[in-house]
C-alpha cells in the first residue's frame, strides 16, 4: 500500500473528468429538492448508502482481482437501470483511464469502463488494496457531489466542508462493508439503487441547457 | 537578447524579448492526427462567430471538425448547425461543470474525448476547432489539448483590454481584435490596441476583425492556411 498513491487516486484535482459530473446533484436543485446544506446532507447521505455503496463494492472487488473486470462491469451495467447514469459513469471510467495510464501500468480492461471498476483498476496498478479502493470510491461518491453544490448554490464552501467531516464516519463504515465483500460472486455484491437519481439523470439528459454532463 | 525592460516609443509599455526572432513552439507534429486549435476569449467577444466564419471559409478546403465549450452545452453547436456551416455530426458539445476553464486547461479529459470521438466516427481530420466557454483574461489551454490558441477580444470591451495583458492576451499564438466596426461607436482607439498588443505580446501576431465585414475572418483562416500547410 501506498498513502501517497491513495491520496492521489482520491484528489479532486486527478484529472479524470469528475469537476463536469454533479452526481445527480444539478437535477435535484432544479426540481427543488435540494436548496441549502440540510439539503445537500440528505442527498449526500443518500447517494452514499446506495450508489456510493455500490461503487465501492465493485472497485474494491476489481482491486481485489482485475481479471473479473469484464464481469464486474455487467454487474455494474445490470445495478443502472439508467441509460443516461450508465452512459455518465462509462464517461468517467474512460477519463480515470485516460489518466490512470499516465501515472501507473493498467491492466487491459477496455476502453469504456464503468467508473468503480476504472477505479478499482486503477488502485491495483498502484499497489492500493480493496479497502483502499473502496475508501477512494466512497470518498469520490460524495465530494464530487458537494463541489457541484458549491457551485450551483453558492453554499457557504466552509460548511459544506464541515458537512463532509461529519459525514467521514459513515464513509468510512460504507468503504468497510464494501470492501469485506470483495471476494463475493458478482451477482451477490451490493445492489442498492435510488430511483429518483435514476429519474433525475433521465430527465437532466434531456435538458437543453445543463451545466454538468450528470 | 534583451532581458532587461525596455520601449521603443515614448507611449510603448516597458517589456523584454526573451529570445527575439525565434519561435518559442516545438515544431508542428506532422503525424496523422489532426491539427488542434484552441480558441478562448472574454464572453461575447465573437468566439462562435470566429469559429463559424473559419467553418465557412475553410470548410470546403480542410477536414473539419468542432468542439464546443459553451456554458449552455447546446448553444453553440446549434447556432453553428442553424447557421449551415457545418453539418450536425461535425460538432461536438461539452459540459464543463460551471468552470469552463477546467475544462480547457485542469482536466482537459472531456475535450480530449470529444476530439477522439469525432476522429473516430469522421475518419482522419485535418483540422478541430476546440472552442472554450465564455472565460476571462486568465483563460488559456493546456498544450496537452491543442497545438495552437487563438484569444479573442473586442474593442467593445474597452481598449485597454490588450494592456491589461493576462495569460491569454500575452501568450496566445494568435490575438484576435475583434467588432474593430464597432471602434467609432465606443470610442476605442485601434492604435492603442494595437501598440499595446505588440508590447504584451513581443513577436507574437495580432490581427484586428470586423466578422461584421469580413465573414470569412481572412486573416484568421489564413494564419490557419500556414499552419496546416506547415504540418505537411
Amino acid at each position: 500500500m501506498s498513502l501517497g498513491a491513495l491520496l492521489l487516486l482520491a484528489d479532486g484535482r486527478l484529472p479524470s473528468g469528475g469537476h463536469a459530473h454533479s452526481g445527480g446533484l444539478e437535477p435535484q436543485i432544479a426540481n427543488g429538492r435540494v436548496r441549502d446544506v440540510d439539503g445537500l446532507a440528505g442527498f449526500l447521505r443518500g447517494r452514499l448508502a446506495t450508489s456510493g455503496l455500490v461503487s465501492a463494492a465493485f472497485a474494491a472487488a476489481t482491486c481485489a482481482d482485475v481479471g473479473r473486470s469484464a464481469e464486474l462491469d455487467a454487474g455494474l451495467d445490470a445495478r443502472t437501470p439508467s441509460p443516461a447514469l450508465r452512459r455518465a459513469s462509462r464517461a468517467q471510467g474512460r477519463a480515470l483511464l485516460r489518466a490512470g495510464r499516465a501515472m501507473w501500468p493498467i491492466a487491459t480492461i477496455g476502453r469504456e469502463p464503468h467508473q468503480p471498476v476504472a477505479l478499482g483498476a486503477l488502485a491495483a496498478a498502484a499497489g492500493l488494496t480493496p479497502a483502499e479502493a473502496a475508501i477512494a470510491a466512497a470518498h469520490g461518491t460524495i465530494t464530487g457531489s458537494a463541489s457541484a453544490g458549491v457551485r450551483l448554490l453558492g453554499l457557504d464552501p466552509y460548511a459544506v466542508h464541515a458537512l463532509l467531516a461529519r459525514l467521514t464516519p459513515e464513509c468510512d463504515r460504507i468503504a468497510a462493508l464494501a470492501a469485506a465483500r470483495s471476494g463475493d460472486p458478482v451477482d451477490e455484491l451490493p445492489a442498492a439503487g435510488a430511483p429518483l437519481l435514476d429519474i433525475g439523470a433521465e430527465h437532466h439528459a434531456t435538458w437543453e441547457v445543463r451545466l454538468f454532463a450528470s | 537578447m534583451h532581458p532587461e525592460p525596455h520601449e521603443h516609443g515614448p507611449d510603448e509599455v516597458p517589456h523584454t524579448h526573451p529570445e527575439p526572432g525565434v519561435d518559442p513552439h516545438l515544431p508542428l507534429d506532422g503525424g496523422p492526427r489532426a491539427l488542434r486549435i484552441g480558441i478562448g476569449g472574454p464572453v461575447g467577444s465573437g468566439k462562435t462567430a470566429l469559429v463559424a466564419a473559419l467553418c465557412r471559409a475553410l470548410g470546403d478546403e480542410l477536414r473539419l471538425a468542432v468542439v464546443t465549450n459553451d456554458i449552455y452545452t447546446t448553444e453553440d453547436a446549434d447556432f453553428l448547425l442553424r447557421n449551415g456551416v457545418l453539418p450536425e455530426e461535425r460538432v461536438r458539445a461539452v459540459e464543463t461543470g460551471c468552470c469552463p476553464h477546467t475544462a480547457i486547461r485542469d482536466d482537459i479529459s472531456a475535450n480530449l474525448d470529444a476530439v477522439e470521438d469525432l476522429e473516430e466516427k469522421l475518419g482522419p481530420l485535418d483540422l478541430v476547432l476546440v472552442e472554450s466557454g465564455g472565460d476571462n483574461l486568465t483563460a488559456t489551454f493546456s498544450k496537452g489539448l491543442i497545438d495552437r490558441q487563438i484569444f479573442v477580444v473586442d474593442v467593445a470591451g474597452g481598449d485597454k483590454v490588450p494592456r491589461k495583458g493576462g495569460p491569454g492576451v500575452t501568450t496566445a499564438d494568435l490575438l484576435v481584435i475583434n467588432k474593430t466596426d464597432l471602434a467609432p461607436m465606443v470610442g476605442a482607439d485601434l492604435s492603442v490596441m494595437d501598440r499595446d498588443a505588440r508590447a504584451r505580446r513581443h513577436d507574437l501576431p495580432t490581427v484586428f476583425l470586423s466578422l461584421a465585414e469580413d465573414k470569412q475572418a481572412t486573416p484568421v483562416a489564413d494564419w490557419i492556411r500556414g499552419l496546416v500547410a506547415a504540418r505537411v
